[in-house]
């Protein structure tokens, strides 16, 4: 084996991130690393390349233990990565790019003829035959991270690693990309490829390795694995394990809020989506299947090429989220760290954040109606704390997010979109949440849920819509919304789908 | 042809513009004597201009260098009045003690990871201080040795006086260009401004560049110091008050990107005289209030800013649509 890693351990404060992973590598093999957010592969990643010190386990690489300390050590010794956002500098040229450190000098000074000479034959090993000497800026994606593996490879030269290499490349460019993977592949590279487009998976790997919450759950060839087995082993569910939502069957609810045709070239194809008054709509779909952007889009907070969005009333306006926010939206972003929660302000000042930012800052909402706001919240969703006045970053993550959801309550919004609201909640928390989501509805608000969890859609959702590759594929009501019939959407082929 | 160069090209081209439109008007400013004064007049700002431009291509500003040029001023004043050292000794002197300056405040901004505009700002009053401290007067010099330093200059065809101070600062910007563009350390600091997170990755010791990169800015400070107090024959804590600005903008005008990883040494030099021409046209012309070079400078600044601002635009456009 070329790299082998044995019952590989990283402890985060709070989290076992990887538990005893193994993995092996062999010398002209590309080997998919799969699993869905959390799952440990960019952990198990970051110890490779020596982001991360291992907290136990050992790697061993051409047989002899590895403890590579930084990047550039793990380089060193052979291992070389190259990262979705192209890792280099566009605003120096290509030929710098590629002899970064290493550029041939004269008199102590570099020789920039050399450098160009050494670079292009450099790139002419992947058949590429561009300007070295332009801005690597100025070419596209794809050629870009041509260059970052040439790189890569001239660096190190036995482990590549790519991590989302085609994230954000076109057919075309990924089958430009993939012919040089092949082509280090047959020069006995041992390739990672991390991705979460399953087709180019099983187009491009020799074998897979699945992992789920920091352990291995499989690895196997590529070719004795289908999508179906793929993906339960990534959500970790198996086909015959059924659960009934709760599901109101042929109850139409009167629909609320309409959107016909919001969508962006490359984010999101256009798609229509009714909401019904007091009804919960889940989207499901893997990692980067389009999920955020949507609700993202539906918040305004990107823009929507086309289409509109209309209640009974008339045409809306979702320019930006403060518009949004004025049609009687909210949303509770994925990332409540950077994206949801002010750490340092108290809970009572991140309770009424949105509905004093909708009075303007010249009108302050009396303190005593904060305070009876706050409490009033603390005690309905009950939100553990000692006081009101306590900064809102010492919370765990279940209460943070109930005080969020709090934020859009004050301001008593109909429709409330929920992005992953229940990731890093501990159990008890989970299912609070989950009921407070059926109160709301009952009381005639309209719900958005994004998760993960196929489980927690289940449970929770009226309707459940599935996305795939920056698609909605499915639409799921009433008694079909089953685990199963979201799995085999989310797995589904085009031409099953359609 | 590479986008990069193009706001380098514009300043070329609208240097080359001004001195045509100021010919046409008054054909002496032609001459070699315009020319040498030029280059002398402007010589401590275009060797402190240069620091500043590798400064700015590594990502950061440094605001203390009108402080330590006129710190320096008074320096080798009122050393070289109180003591027999020559002053080539106290030059040797000042120089040590102004890179270590810069080497300081480029050790605190790597390692307390703090914005370069608070630290060299902190540095700036720090400067201005200890200058105040040596003197509140402006201390006159009157060694035999700098009027031999001021009395130094090629006799040019047509009467022009080509300074050695005008020449040191011709050299340092020739220095000032192979240190960005032919050496390890000048591609380092390229890609600090182009992305921290990046450079490290490709390996770059961000530490050692930072701290080298400052530790030049106040060598090339305490060298404009010693040009200015030839310049002036004194030494005075009062003088060069906004400097740093001044820098700044000549070498924004020279075509060098404000956030840094973009630009041209050569740039910052035509930048420098852009301004002085700006200067000189309004000293021939005699009725203009000298306040317009500062409105002049400004609308430079503006059009120079909207330029690279249109540059990105242009450069990004095309990436998107090159992905798409």
């Amino acid at each position: 084996m070329l790299l082998s890693i044995r019952s590989l351990t990283k402890v985060f404060p709070g989290t076992l991130a990887l538990d005893g992973v193994d993995l092996d590598i062999a010398a002209g093999e590309i080997h998919a690393l799969l699993g869905e957010n959390g799952a440990g592969k960019s952990t198990l990643i970051k110890c490779l390349t020596g982001a991360y010190q291992r907290d136990g386990g050992a790697i061993t690489l051409d047989g002899a233990p590895i403890d590579p300390k930084s990047t550039g050590q793990a380089q060193e010794l052979g291992i070389g990565t190259v990262y979705q956002e192209v890792n280099l500098l566009p605003n120096l040229p290509v030929a710098q790019n590629l002899m970064f450190g290493r550029e041939p000098r004269r008199f102590g000074l570099i020789d920039s003829r050399r450098t160009r000479a050494e670079a292009e034959a450099m790139l002419r090993q992947y058949g590429l035959g561009i300007d070295v000497g332009r801005d690597l800026g100025t070419y596209s994606v794809a050629i870009q991270q041509i260059v970052a593996i040439a790189r890569a490879v001239s660096l190190s030269g036995k482990v590549l690693i790519l991590d989302e290499p085609t994230a954000s490349l076109d057919r075309r460019e990924v089958e430009m990309v993939f012919d040089v993977v092949r082509d280090l592949r047959d020069r006995g590279l041992g390739i990672i490829f991390v991705s979460h487009f399953l087709d180019q998976v099983f187009e491009l790997t020799d074998r897979v390795t699945i992992l789920r919450n920091g352990r291995k759950i499989v690895t196997e060839r590529t070719a004795n694995l289908d999508r179906m087995s793929l993906i339960e082993h990534m959500l970790g569910r198996a086909l015959e394990h059924e659960v009934t939502g709760t599901a109101t069957d042929g109850e139409i609810k009167a629909p609320m809020l309409q959107f016909d045709g919001i969508g962006r070239a490359g984010v999101i194809q256009p798609f229509d989506l009714t909401v019904g008054q007091g009804e919960v709509v889940g989207l499901a779909g893997l990692l980067g299947s389009g999920r955020t952007e949507t609700a993202e889009m539906l918040f305004g907070l990107r823009q929507s090429q086309d289409g509109q969005a209309r209640d009974a009333d008339g045409p809306l306006d979702l320019r930006n989220p403060r518009a949004a926010i004025g049609a009687g939206f909210g949303f509770a972003p994925e990332d409540r760290k950077t994206d949801g929660i002010v750490a340092s302000l108290s809970i009572r000042e991140n309770i009424i954040l949105g509905l004093q930012a909708r009075r303007g800052w010249s009108r302050p909402i009396p303190r005593a109606e904060q305070n009876r706001l706050a409490d009033d919240y603390i005690r309905k969703l009950d939100i553990r704390t000692s006081d009101r006045e306590k900064p809102i970053g010492e919370l765990s993550g279940g209460n943070q997010q109930k005080a969020v959801l709090a934020r859009w309550l004050a301001m008593n919004p109909r429709f409330l979109i929920l992005d992953e609201p229940t990731r890093g909640i501990d159990v008890g928390a989970h299912a609070e949440i989950l009921r407070l989501i059926e109160d709301l509805t009952a009381q005639g608000m309209s719900v958005l849920i994004i998760s993960s969890e196929i489980d927690e859609l289940v449970a929770v959702a009226d309707r459940v819509i599935v996305l795939r590759d920056r698609r909605h594929v499915a639409e799921l009501t009433g008694a079909e919304v089953t685990g199963d019939r979201i799995m085999r959407a989310i797995a589904a082929d085009d031409e099953a789908a359609a | 042809m590479n986008t990069r160069a193009l706001p380098l090209y514009a300043t070329i081209a609208i240097f080359l513009l001004a001195y045509l439109l100021a010919w046409t008007q008054f054909p002496n400013i032609l001459s070699t004597r315009v020319v040498g004064n030029l280059l002398t007049d402007n010589a401590y700002l275009g060797i402190v201009a240069v620091g500043m431009t590798l400064v700015i291509l590594s990502g950061g500003i440094d605001l203390s260098v009108g402080s330590v040029i006129a710190f320096s001023g008074v320096f080798i004043a009122v050393v070289l009045r109180d003591t027999g050292l020559h002053p080539l000794v106290v030059f040797a002197l000042l120089l040590l003690l102004t890179t270590a300056f810069g080497a300081g405040m480029g050790f605190l901004i790597d390692r307390l990871a703090m914005p370069a505009f608070i630290v060299t700002l902190a540095g700036m009053f720090l400067a201005r201080g200890a200058a105040y401290m040596l003197s509140i007067q402006s201390v006159p010099i009157q060694h035999p040795f700098y009027q031999t330093l001021q009395g130094a200059y090629y006799l040019m065809p047509g009467k022009g006086r080509l300074t050695l101070i005008g020449v040191l600062m011709l050299l340092v910007v020739v220095l000032g260009m192979v240190i960005a563009h032919r050496t390890r350390f000048g591609a380092s600091v390229y890609a600090l401004g182009g992305g921290e997170q990046t450079a490290r990755l490709m390996g770059v010791r961000q530490g050692r560049t930072t701290v080298l990169v400052y530790a030049f800015s106040g060598a090339m400070a305490g060298l404009s110091g010693i040009v200015f107090s030839v310049y002036t024959g004194s030494g005075y804590s009062l003088a060069t008050v906004g400097t740093e600005l001044t820098a700044i903008a000549a070498v924004v005008i020279g075509g060098t990107l404000l956030t840094g990883g973009a630009g041209y040494v050569f740039g910052t030099l035509v930048g420098v005289l852009t301004m002085g021409l700006i200067q000189t046209y309004i000293v021939f012309d005699g009725s203009l209030s000298s306040w317009w070079t500062k409105i002049v400078i400004g609308l430079l600044l503006l059009v120079f800013i909207l330029l690279q601002k249109g540059l990105l635009k242009l450069s990004g456009s095309r990436l998107a649509g090159g992905a798409a």
